[in-house]
């Protein structure tokens, strides 16, 4: 096993040794890495991976979050066939999206993203009967068989573990290398053969399949939800913390996120300002690390060259 | 069936909500034409315009004319912002890829949202409106404010303004040939740095100037600047990023939507102009007045 | 005739680019097509490789009517091409800009879960070999020269292992040196391969020593079309090219 593998594997065990702390405010804040960082890295697959900007990734987060627990609550599913099919319903949402927003280019995709995500946000807001308008959902419980913080913990770690895995291996695969030459110059790899289109369209499913397992994971975790998950300045965030961590890299957006919301949780404990600190963050960033974290470690060579 | 003279007020509502639309709408397309930035922040600039416009009646109180000084001051000071910004902070992002600048004028949509919120608060604001347009006039049986009659005469006529600067005199040509393209006028001995920032305070100009107006009739909060970004947004798509005619345009329809949506589909309103958006992304992106080539 | 060009025409906003182009290709033939700047060549280019849609006309390839076909589709017909602004994948290293085109070439894009590195690393060996960049596979392709560059871009031309090969200025901004090394390079794996090549450029002596027929394109339209010797006794060209000197 490479040496990156076992720092993995370190890492990940160190992280199942959590809950032994007995902490609910560690296990909390883990759980919402987790979660928020799966998020994360599939907006990457789309972003830095085949370099397109989605201001609308809230869209599949909220899919899933919203079909999980209205199918948990409403039609009284067991919770994994709910979890499963929310994860479908975010590649599905993802698909009709997509197909309308791969015609475009740059901003008027980015655009297009943003309308679909806002109509999906309106709808959510004001489909009172079925999603609960901006009351939302409330009282989602935990599964059975899950009913404790760190029993739920180690679901989550084990769900976004495997989610990861297979994102890496779809990332460093053919079809990985494909993404990323699209990124590189989509009208070269037009002319290697390749249905740009589709391959687009196939980083856009796999990335709202994620998504909205995050989404759903993340409904359950807040035992809530309501609409504002859906709103732009959410994608936003996550957009941020994706950049945070370096774009570049498969693990930046994870390790943005949990920088990110440890930050935050510090930050709001004294002042009420976390945008302006945020804003600032993401301003440094841009001017100085364009790179994020990760980009800026690996040019101080603390890791060999990184996997693109 | 309503009324006729109600469905007059009305449309009349809904052209006072375009000329505010129109005037932030237009400085956002034309800060996307020449320097292709959308610029986020740019319901900040509304927004700081509208704060502005709230400490210098507060300054000025005592003086005759005491409002129009205020809005002057108040949205020349937002241009100033914007030059700074641009010449400082934003001109450094120019060479990397747009998503950068994007970013950027983000960050700037939290940074100024929160200055709002520190030196002004989270209570609601207002601006009484100045005493020459106090009151209102009989349409048709029912009441309409005359400061809102002012709004909808001063949108044309500074579009009219705006309109013969384009096109009669030479800055304006330097600047639409510089929405065509950027890259000769530099070859041609146009200060392109110099143009980028004037176009920039120009637009910002418009924001601060929106901002400066609506005072006096809408409520000064945290969040008037998230709200109208989005507007404007769905302005300039339908209007076609970069067309001066179809911001116009895209204003009036916008203005229009939202004044009748509201009592037509009071549910679907908001949806709906979000699907107007898409539609619009879909089946003609460049918009209704703008250039398919513009992409 | 491997490619047919028919009565093609295209138009920008009032401007006529291409102008009732006509021509055909045989096998393995040579052919270069020069014209002053603006005549069109690039465009005539792009609308054979179906990057922008004709406005009339027909073109045929292999016997294959493409007038209406994606760009990619083409490619996998047997067409490659390299482009006038050095076109590669400047993130990633030589090795793997190489490898992307054979992995396509292969069809090998949607495989998802085995890793990537090892795959064709012997095609992909070869080709860097052929093309001169061996030694520089694991550098990142963004920052070699612009001569590497544009070898890199003819290697990843060959990796769709084509049958027609268009060029597009394939030496312009080289100096003598390396032009003529370019050119060596192309002619050896032109005859190697038993390739059809289809070229612009400007430099009248690279047209001259290895062209088989020229055409010549003016304002859009093909005012002449021969071999070398005919072409450069033509008296419409020579006043087309009045004043360019080389």
């Amino acid at each position: 096993m490479s040496r990156q593998n076992w720092l993995l594997l370190l890492i990940t065990l160190l992280v199942a040794g959590i809950p032994l702390t007995e902490s609910r405010f560690y296990i909390f804040l883990g759980t919402d890495i987790l979660i928020m960082g799966l998020f994360a890295v599939s907006l990457n697959l789309l972003l830095g991976y085949t370099g397109l900007v989605s201001f609308g990734q809230g869209a599949y987060f909220g899919v899933g979050a919203y079909t999980c627990a209205l199918l948990m609550k409403k039609a009284g599913l067991a919770f994994p066939a709910a979890f499963l099919v929310s994860a479908f319903a975010g590649a599905l949402a993802a698909l009709i999206i997509g197909v309308f927003c791969i015609r475009l280019t740059k901003i008027y995709f980015a655009m297009l993203t943003l309308a679909f995500s806002q109509i999906i946000w309106a709808i959510a807001f004001k489909w009172n009967s079925l999603t609960g308008g901006d009351n939302g959902i409330i009282g989602i419980a935990f599964p059975p068989y899950l009913d404790s913080g760190a029993r739920f913990f180690y679901f989550t770690l084990a769900v976004v573990v495997l989610s990861l895995y297979v994102l890496r291996k779809v990332v460093n695969s053919p079809f990985g290398r494909m993404l990323t030459t699209i990124r590189e110059n989509p009208e070269r790899t037009e002319f290697i053969g390749i249905n740009v289109k589709l391959f687009q369209l196939m980083s856009f499913m796999i990335s709202g399949f994620f998504s909205a397992i995050a989404g759903a994971l993340f409904g359950i975790f807040n035992h809530s939800i309501f609409p504002d998950i859906l709103s732009w300045p959410q994608s936003a965030e996550v957009l941020i913390m994706t950049l945070l961590g370096g774009m570049y890299n498969f693990f930046g957006p994870f390790v943005g996120t949990a920088v990110m919301l440890y930050l935050r949780l510090q930050v709001t404990s004294y002042t009420q300002y976390w945008p302006l600190i945020m804003g600032t963050i993401l301003s440094v960033l841009l001017f100085f690390f364009p790179g994020g974290i990760m980009g800026f470690l690996q040019d101080l060579r603390v890791f060999s060259r990184g996997k693109k | 069936m309503p009324e006729p003279s109600f469905l007059i007020i009305q449309s009349l509502n809904g052209l006072t909500l375009a000329m505010f639309l129109f005037l932030i709408a237009s400085g956002l397309s034309l800060i996307f034409g020449i320097l292709r930035v959308l610029n986020f922040a740019h319901g900040s600039f509304y927004m700081v315009g509208a704060y502005l416009t709230y400490q210098f009646v507060s300054l000025f109180i005592n003086a005759p004319g005491y409002f129009w000084w205020a809005v002057i001051f108040a949205s020349c000071t937002v241009a100033l912002l914007g030059g700074i910004i641009e010449r400082l902070l934003l001109s450094r992002l120019y060479l990397r890829e747009e998503l950068n600048q994007l970013l950027f004028t983000y960050a700037l949509v939290l940074i100024l949202s929160d200055f709002a919120r520190i030196l002004w608060g989270t209570e609601q604001l207002s601006v009484s409106r100045p005493a020459v347009l106090k009151g209102a006039v009989d349409i048709f049986g029912h009441l309409f404010p005359k400061y809102n009659i002012f709004i909808i005469f001063l949108g044309p006529a500074i579009a009219l303004l705006f309109w013969m600067i384009l096109n009669k005199t030479r800055w304006g040509r330097i600047i639409r040939a510089a929405s065509l393209d950027r890259e000769m006028l530099g070859s041609l001995g146009v200060n392109v740095n110099r143009l980028f920032t004037v176009v920039f305070m120009i637009g910002s100009w418009l924001a601060g100037l929106g901002g400066a107006l609506v005072s006096p009739i809408a409520a000064i909060v945290p969040g008037m600047d998230v709200e109208i970004i989005i507007d404007a947004f769905i302005v300039v798509v339908i209007g076609g990023l970069g067309s001066f005619w179809g911001t116009l345009l895209g204003s009036v329809i916008l203005g229009q939507v939202v004044s009748f949506g509201i009592l037509v589909f009071p549910r679907l309103s908001m949806v709906f102009i979000y699907v107007l958006m898409a539609i619009v992304l879909i089946l003609r992106p460049w918009g209704l007045l703008g250039k398919p080539s513009q992409r | 005739m491997i490619l047919r060009v028919e009565k093609v025409k295209k138009t920008f906003d009032g401007f006529t680019a291409v102008n009732g182009v006509s021509f055909s290709l045989e096998e393995r033939e040579t052919c270069a097509i020069i014209g002053p700047n603006g005549a069109g060549k690039t465009t005539l280019f792009n609308l054979i490789t179906g990057h922008i849609p004709t406005d009339a006309g027909r073109l045929n390839f292999k016997g294959t009517d493409i007038t209406h076909l994606a760009p990619h589709r083409i490619c996998r017909l047997g067409m490659g091409r390299s482009f006038q602004r050095t076109n590669i994948f400047p993130r990633l290293t030589v090795f793997e800009n190489i490898q992307a085109a054979v992995l396509a070439h292969k069809g090998k894009g949607f495989t998802f879960f085995k890793p990537v590195t090892p795959f064709f690393r012997h095609e992909t060996m070869e080709i860097l070999e052929r093309v001169g960049l061996r030694d520089y596979a694991e550098t990142t392709s963004g920052s070699l020269s612009y001569g590497f560059q544009k070898q890199l871009e003819l290697g990843i031309a060959l990796a769709s292992e084509p049958d027609l090969l268009l060029l597009d200025e394939p030496t312009a901004g080289m100096s003598a040196q390396e032009t003529h090394q370019t050119i060596e390079l192309i002619g050896c794996i032109t005859r190697e391969k038993g390739l059809t090549l289809l070229f612009t450029e400007h430099d009248m002596e690279v047209v001259f020593s290895i062209s088989q027929r020229i055409l010549v394109l003016y304002q859009g339209r093909l005012i002449a079309e021969g071999t070398p010797e005919n072409i450069r006794h033509n008296p419409e060209v020579q006043k087309v090219y009045l004043g360019e000197t080389r």
